[in-house]
């Protein structure tokens, strides 16, 4: 996994709340049996004006102006600020695959879906929580200052705007630790691999009847 | 000090704990398919890795497939590679799997179950949200991601941090017509999409405790959509009856000390709830969503609402920009929604006594002269697995159903999301009995309903919303 230690990037604001991972990345895409490619159907159904399928040349598919990520003060967006319950919905790894791969490095939103908050851990995403109030003042100064571009810390916990305010975000320990140093899990959980088995030989004794 | 339920199923899996509080939790159980596992056994692969137990993994496909007829294979040839892709990896790593033409396969949340794969007391994970399922069986059970399924493939277990605990409380009786769906969809009308998330839900009470294991399942389905990754309800009787005689549960001796200890598969009085919610399951009405979030649910004698009543001014935009793509105006009665196509099925609502609760609806209807609505283009049931298929045509509901005009289908995930090509058109509308009405969820422009088997087959009867418990009266 890529390590994400910090970041400076434009911001683009995506301002609806419940934003399902259905529409991050529509069902048909889902049939890929890759980890890559995603990111020119990120927000498909939105993003074009036509209906996509996997195979299809999304260069040649028409646009819709009104979507944010096609205008183009928006173009080539790294931190997505989005709204509450974000990424809510089906728990397939495919939507952060799909940001990241469209060029994501960090999303900023007042709160997430358990099980997309969890995922972009594994693919080097960081989604970061503010209050709800400070992503109100980051919708209106990205809205406001074309080009506006955040400074996000992970080491430091900070997210830092072109004038110098600086956020603080929380994030667990163990997240932090793995994504700045982009390490894998299973070798790392393989490690504790006496422990266990140590315990899979006490689960035997007390609930036989889940061993074949 | 007294334990909730999940207290004791998150001590009991707990291998390693770090000092901030992440935990190595042991997985007892895993349920594959075709969709979310292709790059989990590719990861393996690559690193020379194999399954930590293959015991402990069970397979099928069920996104991709058709319902129509199987024995031409599956046509679209990029479905056609994800599941054959699943076929080589389980043969390729030796896992156990039911495939397409097996009589066994059908939706991983209701083979589980039925094989007695998932048991009372486990850690189970899949691959898919809906995995919140098998917490009916006092179980903790929870959808993850790729990586996730090929760390649990790989290690047998998960990093996690415990959740807040909810208690959802429903005391008292339904009306008749009301049903497991119907709490499931009040209690998201109540708490909203993410009231959930950060939290097990254990669903207790007697409303709770009267419903079937059918039921339970269907309630801790929809967890995921009140935002919480896992739902459960406490081990009692109806637990221990449904788990007899299971393909894959304790026999003999095992059998009597896997009840012993499934019978503390419940939270000790006295335990504390980080959050409790109370409903009244006698004031709980048939629901029927008018938008594109569970949480925008209103009964079936209510009325679309008005964006212009909304509580603030997110949600306000985000009911105008519904009520536009559902082609709705604010204040029609609910009763007078059309629908272009129903759906009954889906890991929610395909288990046996949901097909019993829809066929009793179309029989009844069909005594007096009903058939499907003319301007109902399609109606389909979609049983959840061939066994319940096959149980459901050896108790004539097909012939119910077929009389009726409805389709009776193959079993699989369908038209809940529509990987294969059952689908909404553009502009199409559809009582579904599945667990999901986003944009597109169904198809691209297609406008989705959720609602409970009962009311589906009402609205194919009647062509529009009905109160289905005017109906059964």
């Amino acid at each position: 996994m890529r390590p994400f230690t910090q970041h400076q990037g434009l911001v683009v604001p995506l301002d609806r709340a419940n934003v399902d991972t259905d529409a991050i990345i529509p069902k048909q895409f889902l049939k890929s049996i890759k980890r890559t490619g995603f990111g020119p159907n990120a927000f498909d159904e939105w993003r074009y004006l036509d209906h996509g399928e996997p195979g299809m040349d999304n260069s040649k598919r028409p646009l819709n102006p009104e979507f944010v990520l096609n205008q183009s003060r928006y173009q080539d967006a790294s931190v997505l600020l989005a709204r509450e319950n974000f990424g809510c919905g089906s728990s397939r790894e495919h939507a952060p695959w799909a940001l990241e791969d469209y060029g994501f490095r960090a999303i900023i939103a007042p709160s997430y879906a358990d099980i997309f908050y969890n995922n972009c851990f594994k693919n080097g995403l960081l989604p970061i929580v503010l209050p709800a109030v400070v992503v109100d003042q980051l919708f209106r100064e990205t809205v406001a200052a074309e080009g506006y571009a955040l400074t996000v810390d992970l080491a430091a916990q900070t997210v830092v705007t072109p004038s110098g305010e600086i956020f603080a975000f929380e994030v667990d320990g163990e997240r932090k630790n793995r994504l700045l140093n982009g390490l894998d899990d299973i070798g790392l959980t393989l490690k504790f691999v006496d422990r266990i088995k140590a315990y899979e030989m006490q689960r035997k004794q007390l609930t036989p009847w889940l061993f074949n | 000090m007294p334990r909730t339920l999940y207290d004791k199923l998150w001590d009991a899996h707990a291998v390693h704990v770090e000092p901030d509080g992440m935990t190595l939790l042991y997985i007892d159980r895993q349920l594959v398919h075709e969709v979310t596992s292709p790059q989990a056994f590719e990861g393996l692969k690559i690193n020379g890795r194999k399954p930590w137990r293959i015991d402990a993994l069970l397979a099928t496909p069920d996104h991709n497939v058709p319902t129509t007829d199987r024995h031409a294979g599956i046509t679209d040839p990029v479905s056609r590679t994800q599941v054959e892709t699943l076929d080589a990896n389980c043969h390729d790593f030796g896992l156990t799997e039911f495939v397409m033409n097996d009589p066994r396969q059908g939706i991983v949340h209701v083979i589980g179950p039925e094989q007695g794969f998932t048991q009372p007391g486990v850690t189970l994970v899949c691959g898919d949200s809906h995995t919140s399922t098998h917490g009916a069986f006092a179980a903790l059970a929870f959808g993850i991601g790729t990586s996730e399924v090929e760390h649990v493939m790989a290690t047998q277990c998960l990093w996690q941090k415990k959740s807040g605990s909810m208690l959802v409380k429903v005391e008292g009786a339904l009306a008749k017509g009301v049903t497991a769906k119907d709490i499931a969809l009040a209690v998201i009308g109540r708490i909203g999409t993410a009231g959930g998330t950060g939290y097990a839900i254990e669903f207790g009470g007697s409303a709770i405790r009267a419903l079937s294991m059918e039921g339970r399942m269907t309630l801790c389905n929809m967890a995921i959509e009140a935002g919480a990754r896992a739902g459960m309800v406490a081990a009692d009787a109806k637990t221990i009856d449904y788990m007899k005689d299971r393909p894959y549960g304790p026999k003999g001796v095992q059998w009597d000390a896997a009840v012993a200890y499934w019978h503390t598969l419940v939270s000790d009085e006295g335990a504390h709830f980080d959050a409790v919610v109370e409903l009244n399951a006698a004031e709980i009405k048939p629901q029927v969503t008018w938008g594109t979030s569970p949480e925008m649910v209103v009964a079936v004698d209510g009325r679309v609402p008005d964006p212009a009543e909304a509580p603030n001014a997110v949600k306000k935009a985000d009911w105008e920009r519904a009520l536009q793509y559902m082609g709705l105006n604010a204040h029609t009665p609910i009763s007078e929604i059309t629908v272009d196509k129903v759906f009954i099925g889906s890991c929610t609502n395909s288990r046996i006594e949901d097909l019993w609760e829809a066929a009793e609806v179309v029989r009844v209807l069909a005594g007096s002269g009903h058939k499907v609505a003319a301007n109902v283009k399609l109606a389909m049931v979609v049983p959840g697995s061939g066994l319940v298929k096959a149980q459901a045509e050896a108790e004539g509901l097909d012939a119910i159903f077929r009389e009726a005009g409805f389709e009776w289908r193959e079993p699989g995930c369908s038209m809940c999301l529509a990987m294969n090509a059952d689908r909404l058109e553009s502009g199409e509308r559809c009582a579904s009995t599945s667990n999901r009405n986003f944009e597109g969820r169904q198809g691209q422009g297609g406008r989705t309903h959720l609602v409970s088997p009962a009311m589906a087959a009402a609205a194919a009867m009647y062509g529009h919303f009905v109160d289905v418990r005017e109906v059964m009266l």
